[in-house]
This record gives structure tokens, C-alpha cells and sequence, in this order.
């Protein structure tokens, strides 16, 4: 029943026919034991990652008796789900942005800005740490420090006398949800970046320098240019690694801000909305925007591979 | 001599307090559970929870469960698309890409619906279905980091004259894999192992959405009834991921290099 966990051992024995076959098993058994080796694999993605996604969109178009219908998609458009769809949206679109610049200008400064070799160690490491450091414990970390009775919060009020809830600023909405989102978004950045940076050779600003341009010149015509299909990538990486994100948001808010995968979180857990099928065809457009963040990295990076050559 | 440039410096020192802050204010926001003075209390609260060691071991168990079939299920794969079919690599790439577009929500929906008691194959109708379920489930979400650290791995080694070497001594296809290949990459695997750990801990949407007593699902239940007591779960998370993190830097060192350059 589940061969993505028996076959590798089982398999791993039935190609072991070391004494027998002689000529007529050898190229078979090759081809056997390659297909054994990637088999699981195979069966495990189609099973847990292909099948599952597929079986939802065969849901979306499926109504309660099992005929087929576009009630569900057309339900998409009701306001309170078309706002969660945009509220994520607009998070995580912001955090990526905000997570990919910041995180841009800080590998910027450990690599190319002549800090103490010390630094950039110990930057990578914490980078590798607070890139996994998400969900529940992460929005604890956040109540602490600027919830309503949080130590900056207060420290704040009490010394600056600057009451950052009666400026606008509310951990439990869209500013809040994105300045937390920045604390995985921009270490993440980081990593992904680096090596491209690093690839940034010292003679090309030389070379630069030398002809006479200035630093903000030879970003504008070098640098961006050469970073700008991994800056992309990582924008969309981003994207969809804050559009998915439930955990933190739960345990911020409970359900109260209303973002898409909270929504879907509450109908897969209590049928919230009433519909199977809605949920389906929420899960569905989830998946096409994530989808769709990855197909514009993927234009936009083969356009500028040609141009680069 | 290196003396740093100021822009440098002032993004460096911007981007540390962003960073340090939360965890400072976390530290001492758990620390004042008494009020006026400094205790470790909540920390001790915690600990001494029975349902936090349960959930952590049970987390932890999950989480060695699903290292295991995921390097059962990587490891042959990536061994045999660098050695005999190249032309797979990029079917199997994108399949490892898979889990960073598609949100895990969906997938555990997806697994819900498809897995259930009214279907073919019934995992959600047991606890022990459900555990392999979920043990499946974080085999999915650790999968690129698992894959690509055991492909690094590989890189980093001869895998043609190694096969070939222990073929010539007789050696059959599983008798490679396990006592020639692996051993050379054992590093490689303890990374994706402890990333895999790293990530799955305190993973709480698709445990607490087929309703397992997970380390994650324990955490939000503690946020939404304690005051202090979330924040030294979030010190002791931290500390966690840290250690995982650390223990790959440091397997990082022993990394044997056999490759021709």
C-alpha cells in the first residue's frame, strides 16, 4: 500500500541477482535496477505532490451531487473571498519586495563593503537559522516585542512617549503580518543571493572604475543587470513562501485577519464556508497564483539570459 | 587591512537590530512572568508540561520518520539520475520544486480529500494512517532541501568510479548504495536530515489539520491560553532551529571530497 516507503528495501533486493541471468539478465537487470532506484520517487511525488493538487481541481469543478459545475469558480468571486485573495496578495507581495530589497542591500554589505571577515560568518549562519525560524513560535517572538503589551511597545510609550498602536501601526493586521514576514523573507534572501553576488567578479567594477564610471553607474548598467534573473527568482521564491504561510497568522490572530489561507484553513477544518467545492476551487487558485509568480520569473529570466549573452 | 565602509556599516548594524531586537525583547518578556523581579519560571513551566514533552517527541519521532523515507526515497533517485539517466534531471528537479509553488495547505487538503475513509487507499481512518500520512506530508515540504543536499553531496564525490570500482569487487546494486555511496555522503544526508528536522518541528498547518498531537499544534494551543509561556517557546524553538542549523556547518567541515577536479 505504501511502496514509497517498502520499496526501496524490497526493490533494493530483487535486483541483486548477482549469480543468475549471466548475458541474458545483463541489460535488464540494468534497466531494472535503474527503475527501482527512481521508482519511488516517482510514485511518492505523483502520489503526495501531483495527485493531491489534481484531485482538487477535479473538486472545483464537481458540485455536492457530483455533476459538474462552474458555480465554484464563480463563487470565488463573493467579496469576502475575493479581499482574502487580495489581502495575501498584497502581503506577499510586500514582504517579497520589501524582504528581497533589505536582504539585497545587507548581502550588498557583508560581501562588497569591506566588513571584517567575521561578520559575513556569522551573518550566513544566522541567516540559515532565521530563514527556518517561522509560524507559531515566530509570531510569539512578535508579541513579545510589539504586541499590544510588548517590550518595545512599551518601552516605547513609557520613555519616547510614542504610542506606535494610535500612529496606525497594529501587529494583528496587514503592517504587522508584513514587518513579521520580512524576519524569514529577508535571511532567505540572503542565502539565495550570495552565491550570485559572489559571482559579481572584483575586475568588472575595476573595469568600470577605471573607464571612468561612477559606483551608482556601474550598478545601474553592470550589477542589477547581472543580479536581476536571481533577484527575480527570488521574488517569486518569496511570493509564494508567504502566500502559503498559515501558521504564523493563526497564531497572530486567531482567524480575525483575513487573508486566503486562513479562510481555507477554517473551511477544511469546519467546512466554514459551507462548500467542499469552494475550498477546492480556493485551493485551485492558490495554486495558479503561485503558479502564475513562477511563470513571469521564468519569461523574465529567459529574456534576460538572451540579453546577457 | 579591512575598515569597512560606512554604508556597509549602517546597513549591517540597521539589518542586526531588526534581527536582535525580537529575540532580545522575547528573552525578556519570558523572563518577567513575576512581576518586578526575573524568573526562569516560565521556562520551567513549560518544560516540566507533560503535554510539551509528549508533543515534542512525538514531533521528533515524525521528524526522524520522515528523514529516513526521505533519504530512502532521494538518495537512490539522485544516485541514479547522476550515474545512468541525466535525462530524468530536470522531470526530477521540477518534481523537487514542486513543494516551494505549491502552498502546504493545499497539499494537506489535497491529502485530506484523497486519503480518506471513503477512498482507495485509507490513511486518515487510523491513528498510524494518519501518522504515515503526515510522516509523508513532511517528507513533501523537506524535499527540496533534501534533494539538493544530497545531489551537492554527490557532486562532491566520484559516483562513476566508485560504482565502478565496486562492481569490479562484485559488489550488487543495493551493496553499493548503502556501504559505498552513502558513507561518502554521509554528511551530505546529516544536512538534509537535520534541515528536514529544522523544518518539521514545529510545523503546525498539515499536523493540526488531520489532527495530530504535534509540537506545533501544542505551541499555538500554549500562545492562545498563556501570556509568558509562548515566549519561552519561541526562546527554545529558536534555540532548536539554531543547534539543527549549527550541527550542518559544522558536519560541513568533515565533508570528504573524493571528486576528480
Amino acid at each position: 500500500m505504501f511502496p514509497s516507503s517498502n520499496e526501496p528495501l524490497t526493490g533494493a533486493t530483487n535486483v541483486a541477482p548477482v549469480g543468475r541471468g549471466g548475458w541474458i539478465g545483463r541489460l535488464p537487470r540494468l534497466r531494472l535496477g535503474e527503475v527501482l532506484g527512481v521508482a519511488p520517487f516517482i510514485i511518492f511525488a505523483v502520489m503526495f505532490l501531483v495527485l493531491p493538487p489534481f484531485y482538487l481541481f477535479g473538486l472545483a469543478f464537481t458540485d455536492k451531487a457530483g455533476q459538474f459545475t462552474l458555480q465554484n469558480i464563480v463563487d470565488l468571486g463573493q467579496p469576502l473571498i475575493v479581499s482574502a485573495f487580495w489581502i495575501s496578495i498584497l502581503i506577499s507581495a510586500a514582504s517579497a519586495l520589501i524582504g528581497a530589497v533589505v536582504g539585497l542591500f545587507i548581502a550588498l554589505a557583508v560581501i562588497r563593503g569591506n566588513l571584517p571577515g567575521w561578520i559575513r560568518a556569522v551573518v550566513t549562519t544566522f541567516s540559515g537559522v532565521a530563514s527556518n525560524f517561522a509560524g507559531i513560535p515566530l509570531a510569539f517572538a512578535f508579541i513579545s516585542t510589539v504586541g499590544r503589551l510588548g517590550i518595545l511597545t512599551i518601552l516605547l510609550r513609557t520613555v519616547f512617549h510614542i504610542d506606535i498602536y494610535r500612529s496606525g501601526f497594529n501587529l494583528f493586521t496587514f503592517s504587522g503580518l508584513t514587518l513579521i514576514y520580512c524576519y524569514f523573507q529577508i535571511p532567505l534572501t540572503i542565502l539565495l543571493i550570495t552565491p550570485a553576488i559572489d559571482g559579481l567578479k572584483r575586475e568588472w567594477s575595476e573595469a568600470a572604475e577605471t573607464l571612468g564610471a561612477k559606483p551608482w553607474q556601474f550598478w545601474t548598467y553592470v550589477g542589477i543587470p547581472v543580479l536581476w534573473p536571481n533577484l527575480l527568482g527570488t521574488l517569486s521564491l518569496l511570493f509564494a513562501n508567504a502566500f502559503g504561510a498559515v501558521a504564523t497568522a493563526y497564531a497572530l490572530t486567531g482567524t480575525s485577519i483575513n487573508i486566503i489561507t486562513l479562510q481555507l484553513y477554517a473551511q477544511i477544518r469546519g467546512d466554514a464556508l459551507q462548500n467542499p467545492g469552494l475550498g477546492a476551487a480556493i485551493a485551485l487558485a492558490m495554486v495558479a497564483i503561485a503558479a502564475f509568480a513562477n511563470v513571469i520569473y521564468l519569461i523574465v529570466r529567459t529574456r534576460a539570459e538572451r540579453w546577457l549573452k | 587591512m579591512r575598515r569597512g565602509k560606512p554604508w556597509a556599516w549602517l546597513v549591517f548594524v540597521l539589518g542586526a537590530l531588526y534581527f536582535m531586537l525580537p529575540l532580545v525583547a522575547t528573552i525578556q518578556f519570558a523572563l518577567s512572568i513575576r512581576r518586578g523581579t526575573y524568573s526562569l519560571d516560565a521556562f520551567t513551566n513549560v518544560l516540566y508540561d507533560a503535554h510539551f514533552q509528549e508533543s515534542f517527541v512525538y514531533s521528533f519521532i515524525i521528524g526522524l520518520c520522515a528523514i529516513v523515507v526521505g533519504v530512502l526515497i532521494v538518495a537512490p533517485a539522485a544516485y541514479f539520475v547522476r550515474l545512468r539517466l541525466p535525462r530524468l534531471r530536470p522531470i526530477i528537479e521540477f518534481l523537487t520544486l514542486l513543494p516551494l509553488v505549491i502552498p502546504a495547505i493545499v497539499l494537506v487538503f489535497g491529502y485530506i480529500r484523497l486519503y480518506n475513509t471513503s477512498s482507495f487507499i485509507n490513511l486518515t481512518g487510523s491513528a498510524l494512517g494518519t501518522d504515515i500520512l503526515l510522516t509523508f506530508a513532511y517528507v513533501a515540504l523537506a524535499l527540496p532541501y533534501m534533494y539538493r543536499a544530497v545531489d551537492t553531496g554527490l557532486r562532491t564525490i566520484d559516483v562513476q568510479t566508485l560504482t565502478e570500482a565496486a562492481n569490479i569487487l562484485g559488489a550488487n546494486t543495493p551493496t553499493i548504495l548503502f556501504k559505498v555511496i552513502f558513507p561518502n555522503i554521509i554528511v551530505a544526508l546529516l544536512s538534509g536530515a537535520f534541515l528536514t528536522l529544522a523544518i518539521v518541528i514545529g510545523e503546525f498547518t498539515i499536523a493540526s489539520l488531520l489532527n495530530r498531537p504535534a509540537f506545533g499544534v501544542y505551541m499555538q494551543n500554549v500562545g492562545a491560553n498563556r501570556a509568558y509561556e509562548p515566549a519561552a517557546l519561541a526562546i527554545i524553538s529558536f534555540i532548536f532551529t539554531w543547534v539543527a542549523m549549527g550541527m550542518i556547518q559544522l558536519l560541513a567541515r568533515f565533508a570528504p571530497k573524493t571528486a576528480p577536479s
